[in-house]
C-alpha cells in the first residue's frame, strides 16, 4: 500500500469500540493495517497518537490520527462515500440515528459495565436498569424497522447497527459469564430479531472472537473489578 | 430576520432553559444562521413543572434543549448543532474537510466529558475531591489553549461548532469563578484562551452578565445565610431586566429554577 491513503487501525481484539471501527472499514472495503495494542503496557507510539485519552481505537489516515470511536466512524463515512453509507442523507434521519447511537453508547454500555463489574444489590439494580433500557431501545428502534422485520445486509448496514453489534453480538458469552439473562426474546422481540439479522452477516460472524478467549477475558475483567472494589 | 434558506414557511421551536449552556448553544447556532425561531422557556427544576410538549418530544430524558422543526423533535445539543448545520447552510459551523470536522467533534466531546464534570466536582465535591478536580480542570484548559493554537476562534477566522460547544468555558466558567472564588482560568496558563473568551462573548448575545453571579449564588451555593440575600438580589436584578429579556419567564413566584444539566 502506498503512503497515499494509508489507513492504520490501532485497536484491541476484545474492545467493542475498536471492533465497530474494524467492522466499518471491512464493510466499506477499505484496506487497512491493523495494530494490536497492549492496554496493560501501552506503547509510547500509542500515547503519542492519542495523548489526551491514551486509548484505542485510533485511526491513522495519511499519517493523521483520529481518536474516539464515534468520531472515527463519522470520519470514515465522510471520507469514503461508497456504500454502505453509515448515516442516511436526510438531516432528521441522521439526527435519529445519532440519538439512538448515543443512547447505546452512553446509557447501555454504562449499565452493562455496572452489571459486569459489581455484584449483590448493585448488580441487581444494574440488571433492572439494563432491562428497562433495552425496553426503551425496543420501542425506539421501531422507527427504523416499521414493518417489524430488520432486513440488514452488507449494503445497508449503518452506524447504529455497527455500534449495537460491537457491544451485543456476543451477548450469549456475556450471559454465560454473568449467569444472567440479558437478551430476552419475549421481552424485546424486535431487538432480538435485529441481533439475529446482524449476527447472520459474514463479516459480523467473522469478527466475533473465539468463544473461550472472549469468555476468559470477560471472567478476568469481572474478577479484577470485584477484587479492586472489595480491597 | 429573513428566512434565507427555504421557500416554504418553517416552524422552528426551541425548548430551552436560560441557565443551561446546552440550551444556549442551540440558540447561538440558530442566531448565527439567521433562523427565526420561537423560544419556549422551560422550568427544569421539577419534572412536574415541565411543559407537556417537552415531555412529549423528549420522553426518555425529559431534558432541554429540544429543537422542534416542522413538528419533528431533535434532541441532545451536539446532535442539534449538527442538524442545524446540515439544514441551514448559511454561516456553516463545520468545515468541509472530514479531518477538520473530526477534530471539532473530538474536542467538543473532550469539553463535555473531561472538562465540565470536574468543574462541578471542584464546586460541589467532598474536600478530597475538590483539589484533584481543580487540577483536572486546569489541565483541560491548558490543553484547549494549545488546541486554539493562536487562532481567533477554534473554527478559524469565524465561530465554529467547537466555539459553540465551548460556550461553557467562554461564559459560564467565568461566572462560576466569580461566584466561587476558584481560579480555573488564569492569564498565566491560558492567555490565548482568555482572549478567545472575550471574542466569543462579544459575538454571541448573552443574558446580562451582571445578573448571573447573583442567580448562581441563589441557585447553587447552599450556605443558608448567603442564600436569602442572593435570592433577593437576583429578584431585583431580574425585575429591572424584564423588558430587555423580552418577557422570558425566569422564575416561578420567588424561587430561581435550578439548572438541569442536560444532554
Amino acid at each position: 500500500m502506498g503512503e497515499e491513503n494509508k489507513v492504520i487501525l490501532h485497536g484491541m481484539w476484545a474492545s467493542p469500540f475498536s471492533k465497530r471501527v474494524e467492522l466499518a472499514l471491512k464493510f466499506k472495503g477499505i484496506p487497512f493495517e491493523y495494530v494490536e495494542e497492549n492496554l496493560k503496557n501501552k506503547r509510547p507510539e500509542l500515547l503519542q497518537l492519542n495523548p489526551v485519552h491514551k486509548e484505542i481505537p485510533v485511526l491513522v489516515h495519511n499519517g493523521k490520527p483520529i481518536a474516539e470511536s464515534l468520531v472515527i466512524l463519522e470520519y470514515i463515512d465522510e471520507t469514503w462515500m461508497n456504500s454502505p453509507r453509515l448515516l442516511p442523507q436526510d438531516p432528521y434521519k441522521r439526527a435519529r440515528v445519532r440519538f439512538w447511537t448515543s443512547f447505546v453508547q452512553q446509557q447501555l454500555i454504562e449499565t452493562l459495565l455496572t452489571v459486569f463489574e459489581t455484584d449483590g444489590e448493585t448488580q441487581e439494580k444494574g440488571v433492572r436498569d439494563m432491562l428497562e433500557k433495552l425496553q426503551v431501545l425496543e420501542e425506539g428502534i421501531k422507527e427504523f424497522f416499521p414493518d417489524g422485520n430488520p432486513c440488514i445486509d452488507s449494503n445497508n448496514i449503518g452506524l447504529l447497527d455497527l455500534v449495537f453489534s460491537s457491544v451485543f453480538s456476543h451477548y450469549e458469552i456475556q450471559e454465560e459469564v454473568l449467569g444472567i439473562k440479558i437478551i430476552n426474546i419475549e421481552k424485546i422481540p424486535l431487538v432480538c430479531s435485529w441481533l439475529t439479522a446482524l449476527n447472520q452477516l459474514t463479516l459480523v460472524k467473522e469478527s466475533i472472537p473465539p468463544h473461550d478467549k472472549l469468555a476468559a477475558i470477560f471472567k478476568f475483567v469481572r474478577e479484577d473489578a470485584l477484587k479492586s472494589s472489595s480491597a | 430576520m429573513a428566512v434565507q434558506n427555504t421557500a416554504m414557511a418553517e416552524e422552528v421551536k426551541l425548548f430551552g432553559a436560560w441557565g443551561s449552556p446546552y440550551s444556549r448553544r442551540v440558540e447561538m447556532a440558530l442566531e448565527l444562521k439567521g433562523v427565526p425561531f420561537e423560544y419556549i422557556e422551560e422550568n427544569v427544576s421539577d419534572d412536574k413543572l415541565k411543559s407537556p410538549s417537552l415531555l412529549k418530544y423528549n420522553p426518555i430524558h425529559k431534558k432541554v434543549p429540544v429543537l422542534q422543526h416542522n413538528g419533528k423533535p431533535i434532541l441532545e445539543s451536539q446532535i442539534i448543532l449538527e442538524y442545524i448545520d446540515e439544514t441551514w447552510k448559511s454561516n456553516p459551523i463545520l468545515l468541509q474537510d472530514p479531518h477538520e470536522r473530526a477534530m471539532a467533534r473530538f474536542w467538543a466531546k473532550f469539553i463535555e466529558e473531561k472538562c465540565m464534570p470536574p468543574v462541578w466536582k471542584a464546586l460541589l465535591g467532598s474536600r478530597d475531591e475538590r483539589g484533584k478536580a481543580m487540577e483536572e480542570v486546569r489541565e483541560c484548559l491548558k490543553t484547549l489553549e494549545s488546541v486554539l493554537n493562536g487562532k481567533n476562534f477554534f473554527g478559524g477566522e469565524t465561530i465554529g461548532l467547537l466555539d459553540i460547544a465551548a460556550n461553557f468555558i467562554a461564559f459560564w466558567l467565568r461566572v462560576i469563578q466569580e461566584v466561587s472564588g476558584l481560579e480555573f482560568l488564569t492569564a498565566e496558563e491560558c492567555p490565548l484562551l482568555i482572549k478567545w473568551c472575550d471574542r466569543a462573548n462579544a459575538i454571541a448575545e448573552h443574558l446580562p452578565v451582571e445578573c448571573m453571579p447573583a442567580l448562581w449564588k441563589a441557585g447553587w451555593i447552599p450556605a443558608e445565610n448567603e442564600r436569602e440575600k442572593a435570592v433577593e438580589e437576583a429578584c431585583e436584578c431580574l425585575k429591572t431586566l424584564d423588558s430587555a429579556l423580552n418577557g422570558r419567564r425566569f422564575f416561578e413566584k420567588d424561587t430561581v429554577g435550578f439548572v438541569d444539566m442536560s444532554a
